[in-house]
């Protein structure tokens, strides 16, 4: 079976994406049926562990689009500070989604070495190293 | 019993730990041998400082080591481009230097003194053990053949092509950073492998360490997103793949920035767009592999192929669009030479006058690879056969630098590493296949039993066919195996003969330091750089702005310790230009350039009595090319070649190149040496004229012991108020009694 590897990350990113994609395909589907049968599919076999860190990559993007909306509408002035802020969060948001996928259950094949445990040491040590980066960058 | 025990001895000796500690012992033995081979430089001269580039890195070391790191940061350095100036701090790749500042330390720390200048000149040496190791692990990853990784290992310790640029002396960014390309190749592939956020982090951080020691991190900016597309495009998209690219991308694009050289480059120039396109690329195919999961899979196989064709074509008409209109900086002129080899010598030539941005003559390749130059094609045909993601990373890699070694001679050092681990390969595989010695027969049975299609097939066919008779294809006759064994242990010693000798002859020149035989076969050492640079240590004022053409800036900087107009580090188009144009006008338009400037003295190199070829005057026409980018009026190449279009330095030279300050430096003098008319010049082998340029607004201040450097002193102007030519003529008129003939009216007046 195809690996589930991005979450419906942010149901909120993900939402507008749907319309068009059924658009597309021309099908008779409706557009509305779709979201919603994702999105209780989603509520249904989602553990709540996984939740949490969907909700944690949901509040990523969010800051990270307030972020880059400022500056569009503000002005870069402190650029180093604008991109380690939006590059915080861009790489909070691709680590978290790589543990999430890491503790999957269902890639498990893809990942015989990892085990949850080791995953989230791996998630700790790459936080640590990113925000490092970006402290040092801020200025 | 005896033979029993042998039986268990041979099994001991074969079982795992001790043929890891024979794999350790190799392994060092290897990296002893990579750092032997690259001290016949200190052997045959001294512990020394090669060539040019790394005086500017010795001179930074030593300003790191004795300022600390902070203000090693902020340097400005108001000793060259002299009035400019050079921020020297944020235009460097501080890795080198804080690497061999560190080592200082640590070595101070456990009370071992040692000089600066010995752990640069040793550094390269030392990690070149390192990329030995490196290259081990690299090629370990690739191929279950534990052999293949002790060979690349040896390959790559011993190779003239990595040599070439690791000897004990040269201490240029490239003495790390090969280790560090070779080490974040090796932590990229295990990376993919395991789809390990921790190797990806890890990968990030010698990739941040790479990208502060070398501008050449830009081939692993554009590596990575390569192998990652072309596993995306053959369909082997993976959760790993995710994991490792992005965790890859995200930290290592951070760490990049934090170098001041490279500050915002990351997003703002085309080279790196390709990882963020990437980058983007693998978020939208994960997305969509996560969203197939959840509804019907007809719809989606179209919907991803229309979604990833208009992703593209958006980022790349955005991409197209931000670049005209100036947010992300068009492509550098190096880039560009990259593909079009043409275009440095039209639109660049400063790029184009560096030796090691031409393109590679064809026997390099051979003199720098030997064997493994038709080694490497099997190696990377082997990889076809499997295929597995990490070979397909090995494919792209030898695509890409095979091609870019044939472009530029300097990139043959990316080339050399793929070519070690590809013939690696290829030659653990014959010696894998002709080394087992094992008893066919036995082998010939267990096949034809195991096998069911053979036993279907031979229930079927009668006994008398071949095919069905002899299932069993390969070589197994002693004397075959043999004479490829011994065939390939021949190739071997020829391959370390090749490289030792190379290594010896070609690559171990400090060329700041001559050598030349003399008649008897004793070694003389030509030393005219070090005397001449020592002469202006001692002899001018601490401030005495040096002029001299931009090579040798570094060298002025490093070893005479003087202000100089323009060096090594080309950032300054125009002030170039501005050097050449002094150097090949007449005396009377160089000298109030030169005045402007307050240029105190003039160093020309000149190898006419020595027969050093690679004196100012071969460089003459780069000079004059690179003036002429600047001012196309008043200097014009086309009036230093004669009407034959020959460049010549002789009685038939043009008045332009006679008259220009170069020529006259250069053979100023330099009759004085021969009887009359017999001045010849080594170098272009030719007779010169009779009558020998003369100088009115420099005069000669020192030339060393073989005529290689010539420095001049530049006048201060006339008390009189009067010009120089017209003062040096009356001087001379006044002085001596041989009046020159072209101002010879004069002469009598004064009597």
């Amino acid at each position: 079976m195809p690996p589930k590897s991005r979450p419906a990350a942010a149901p909120a990113s993900s939402t507008p994406s749907k319309p068009a994609t059924s658009s597309k395909t021309g099908g008779s589907m409706d557009a509305q049926d779709i979201v919603l049968g994702v999105w209780n599919n989603y509520q249904k076999i989602t553990p709540q562990r996984v939740k949490l860190l969907d909700s944690f990559m949901g509040f990523l993007v969010v800051v990270a689009a307030l972020q880059f909306f400022y500056c569009l509408l503000v002005g870069n002035f402190p650029f180093n500070a604008f991109l380690s802020g939006f590059s915080a969060t861009v790489g909070q948001f691709v680590l978290t989604a790589s543990l999430r996928i890491q503790t999957n259950p269902d890639n498990k094949k893809e990942f015989e070495s990892t085990s949850p445990e080791r995953a989230f040491a791996d998630y700790v040590f790459g936080s640590l190293l990113l925000h490092f980066f970006c402290v040092n960058f801020i200025n | 019993m005896a033979a029993t025990e042998g039986e268990q001895f041979l099994k001991q000796v074969s079982s795992r730990n001790t043929r890891g500690l024979l794999r350790v012992i190799i392994l060092v033995l290897i990296a002893g041998a990579a750092v032997s081979s690259r001290l016949f430089s200190v052997i045959r001269f001294e512990s020394i400082i090669h060539e040019f580039d790394p005086w500017f890195n010795f001179r930074a070391t030593k300003y790191l080591v004795q300022n600390g790191f902070y203000n090693f940061w902020d340097w400005f350095d108001d000793r060259t481009w002299h009035p400019l100036g050079r921020v020297t701090g944020g235009t460097l790749y501080p890795g080198l230097m804080v690497t061999s500042g560190v080592i200082y330390h640590i070595l101070r720390f456990l009370t071992l003194p040692v000089d600066i200048r010995n752990i640069c000149v040793l550094l390269a040496p030392g990690f070149s053990g390192l990329t030995a190791l490196a290259t081990y692990l690299l090629t370990s990853e690739m191929v279950t053949s534990p052999s293949a990784g002790l060979l690349a290992a040896a390959f790559m310790g011993i190779t003239p092509g990595y040599i070439s640029r690791s000897v004990a002396g040269s201490y240029d960014n490239e003495a790390i950073a090969i280790f560090l390309l070779v080490f974040t190749f090796f932590l990229w592939i295990k990376a993919v492998k395991n789809g390990s956020m921790f190797w990806g982090a890890l990968t990030a951080l010698f990739y941040g360490y790479m990208v502060s020691a070398w501008g050449g991190y830009v081939f692993i900016t554009n590596l990575l997103p390569l192998h990652a597309f072309v596993l995306i495009c053959m369909g082997r998209y993976s959760p790993r793949l995710y994991v490792s690219y992005t965790s890859w991308y995200a930290l290592g694009t951070l760490a990049s920035m934090q170098i001041p050289f490279v500050g915002f480059l990351p997003i703002r120039s085309s080279e790196h767009m390709s990882a963020l396109g990437v980058f983007g690329l693998l978020q939208l195919v994960a997305f969509v592999e996560h969203v197939r999961a959840q509804l019907p899979s007809k719809q989606f196989q179209t919907l991803l192929r229309a979604l990833v064709l208009i992703i593209f074509v958006v980022a790349l008409g955005g991409l197209v669009l931000l670049t005209v209109s100036g947010i992300i900086a068009p492509w550098t002129g190096r880039f560009y030479s990259l593909w079009d080899t043409g275009y440095a010598k039209i639109h660049i030539p400063i790029i184009a006058s560096v030796s090691e941005h031409q393109p590679t003559a064809w026997p390099a390749f051979f003199f720098d690879l030997s064997m493994m130059i038709w080694l490497f094609p099997a190696g990377v045909y082997m990889c076809f056969r499997r295929l597995t993601d990490e070979q397909v990373f090995i494919v792209i890699y030898s695509v890409l630098a095979s091609y870019f070694a044939g472009v530029m001679v300097r990139l043959m050092l990316t080339l050399t590493p793929i070519v070690c681990v590809a013939s690696a390969m290829a030659f653990s595989q014959i010696l894998d296949t002709y080394l087992d010695a094992r008893s066919p027969k036995a082998d010939a049975k267990e096949n034809g039993t195991s096998d069911p299609a053979k036993v279907a097939a031979a229930v079927v066919l009668p006994d008398g066919l071949r095919s069905t008779r002899q299932p069993l294809v390969g070589i197994y006759s002693y004397a075959s195996k043999l004479t490829v064994i011994g065939a390939s242990a021949v190739y071997l010693m020829l391959f370390v003969l090749h490289c030792t000798w190379v290594t010896s002859n070609a690559y171990s020149s400090p060329s700041v330091v001559l050598a030349s035989r003399l008649p008897d076969g004793s070694q003389h050492i030509i030393d005219d750089y070090r005397e001449a640079y020592y002469w202006l240590r001692q002899n001018t004022p601490d401030n005495a702005k040096i002029m001299s053409w931009w090579d040798y800036g570094y060298q002025i900087g490093g070893m005479a310790d003087r202000p100089t107009l323009v060096d090594n580090n080309t950032w300054n188009n125009t002030h170039i230009a501005t050097v050449g144009k002094a150097m090949s006008s007449r005396e009377e338009v160089s000298y109030p350039i030169m005045r402007q400037h307050e240029v105190d003295y003039v160093l020309v190199v000149f190898g006419g009595l020595l027969g050093y070829s690679g004196d100012d005057i071969n460089k003459f026409l780069w000079m004059v090319r690179i003036a002429e980018g600047i001012w196309p009026d008043e200097v014009k190449e086309r009036n230093f070649f004669t009407p034959r279009g020959e460049y010549r330095v002789d009685d038939e030279a043009t008045p332009t190149m006679k008259n220009s300050l170069m020529y006259k430096m250069s053979y100023y003098n330099y009759n004085s040496l021969f009887p009359a008319g017999q001045a010849q010049d080594r170098v272009r082998g030719s007779r010169l004229p009779a009558q020998g340029p003369e100088l009115s607004t420099i005069e000669e201040a020192f030339t060393s012991e073989n005529w290689i450097i010539r420095i001049y002193k530049v006048k201060e102007p006339d008390n009189f108020g009067r010009d120089l030519q017209s003062a040096t003529a009356f001087d001379q008129g006044r002085k001596k009694k041989r009046a020159t003939k072209r101002k010879g009216a004069r002469v009598l007046r004064v009597e």
